[in-house]
Formats: structure tokens, sequence, C-alpha cells
């Protein structure tokens, strides 16, 4: 039988990604003006296959090891190559990072939709109307 | 949950502008205050920013907030001109003026307006997002 997890699909971790990202993001802005910061992000097409339950490796025996990242806390964040040389070291290029971020949370929105008309989905079920 | 932690972040950035905005102000507000001796004269003070070092005992985070460091004092030449019917000056007939750029001061305060306006708008969308994310399966 499917688990409900099954049911809500990639959107679950995406989510959890996208509010992972925008945290790097807001620090990468918040830190726009710091000399030496450099600014990082996140792979995420890779951290997202590391986050999905069906790709990682299964620990059946108690040698095994894990891949499993917790709470996202082994994803590596990479530093951005940056555009533009600044005299401070600083590598933020503040347009374009605000741009991710908006990028981000409006992909947040679309995984939320999608997850609010997936739980819908089941609900119509579940009540059998 | 990270999206809380945008808010610290967004948060610590406008404190740290907000700082530097204070030092503009000051510095524009003193940019022609006088004084008789180097040493009581008014310098141009700048903030100095860092991010905030993370805390490794714990689970590193993905991201920090910024903090000042501290405020350190022009070390530009001071400006001084021959006023000798001035009340300030010295025997010499000299008086020290600040050693405030009025155009730097005022490309910083733009500069700092703007990183303030961001970290608002960083601050509203994730507000949004986490508004959004409440409301999940109520219809």
């Amino acid at each position: 039988m499917p688990s409900l997890d099954q049911a809500l699909g990639i959107h679950p971790q995406a989510m959890k990604l996208r509010a992972y990202r925008a945290q790097v993001l807001a620090a990468n802005l918040a830190n726009a003006e710091t000399p030496n910061y450099r600014a990082r992000d996140v792979d995420f097409r890779s951290a997202l296959r590391d986050a999905d339950p069906t790709t990682r490796l299964a620990a059946t025996r108690p040698g095994h090891f894990s891949d499993a990242a917790p709470g996202f806390g082994g994803i590596d964040l990479q530093y951005r190559e940056p555009t533009q040389a600044s005299l401070d070291q600083n590598t933020v290029d503040v347009a374009a990072e605000r741009a991710r971020f908006v990028d981000n949370s409006l992909r947040y929105q679309a995984s939320l939709r999608f997850l609010d008309g997936k739980l819908s989905g089941i609900k119509s079920a579940l009540r059998g109307e | 949950m990270s999206l809380f932690a945008v808010f610290d972040i967004a948060g610590s950035a406008l404190g740290a502008q907000s700082i530097r905005m204070n030092a503009t102000a000051s510095n524009m507000a003193n940019a022609n205050s006088a004084s008789s001796s180097i040493d009581q004269t008014y310098r141009a003070r700048v903030p100095v920013f860092s991010a905030v070092m993370e805390d490794f005992e714990f689970e590193p985070g993905p991201g920090s907030g910024v903090q000042v460091d501290g405020i350190v004092e022009s070390q530009a030449p001071l400006r001084k001109e021959f006023r000798p019917g001035h009340p300030l000056s010295d025997d010499d007939g000299y008086i020290y003026l600040p050693n405030v750029n009025a155009v730097e001061e005022m490309a910083n305060m733009i500069a700092a307006s703007r990183s303030y306006q961001t970290s608002v708008e960083v601050m509203d969308a994730s507000k949004q997002m986490l508004q959004r994310t409440l409301t999940l399966g109520q219809r």
C-alpha cells in the first residue's frame, strides 16, 4: 500500500530545501558589504537528489554507512564564481542574489501549491463524495 | 525551521545598516565642527562589518548574519585653514576642520539605505512564504 509520503511526492523535500536556500541567500544579502565575505549557494539538483529517500543508500545492517543528510546538515554549500572583482574581496552581487531570492521563494510557493492540491485530493478521496 | 532564521539574518543586516546610517548622519552633522587643536577635532567614523562566525559545535548552519565589529576613525588628514578671526583659531591663526568627505558620506548613505530596503524585502518575502505554509491543507 502506498504511503502518504509517496502520495506527496518530492514536494516536502523540495520545500525544505527551498527554505534552506532562502536562508543561504538571505545571508549573502545581509553580508553584501562585509569585507572578505564570499557568496555561497546550494547545488539544488544534487541536494534534492540526496534528500530524496528513494535514491539514498539503504542501511540494512548495523555496520552500514548512512549517506542520509540529517536535516540537510550535510549539504555542501558552494562558493559562487564572482562576476566582478571588488576591492574588499567580497563576491556578493546584490542584484543577482535578490533575483535568486525571489525565484527561490516563488518556487517554494509553487511546491506549496502542489502539496496543497495533493492534500485536498487525498481529503476528497477519504470523504468518498 | 530555516525560514525563521531568515528573520534573524535579515534583522542583523537591518541593525548593521542602521548603525552605518547613524555614523553617516554623525559625520555629516559634524562636517564643519571646527576646533583649535588636532587632537580635539572630530574625525569621520566608519563602522567595520564582519560575518557572524557560525557555531560549529552544533550543526553548522547555512547562513550567518552580519555584525558590526567596531567603529574606526578615518585616518585621512584633517583640513587646516587659516582663519585668524575665528574664535577657535590657535595662536598662529589656524583652525582644524574634520576630515569628513561629503561625497563619500552621501554614497555611503545611499548604499546603506538600499541595503536596508533589501533586507526589509527579504523579511517580507519570508513572511509571505511562512503565512502561505501555515494555511497548508486548509482548503
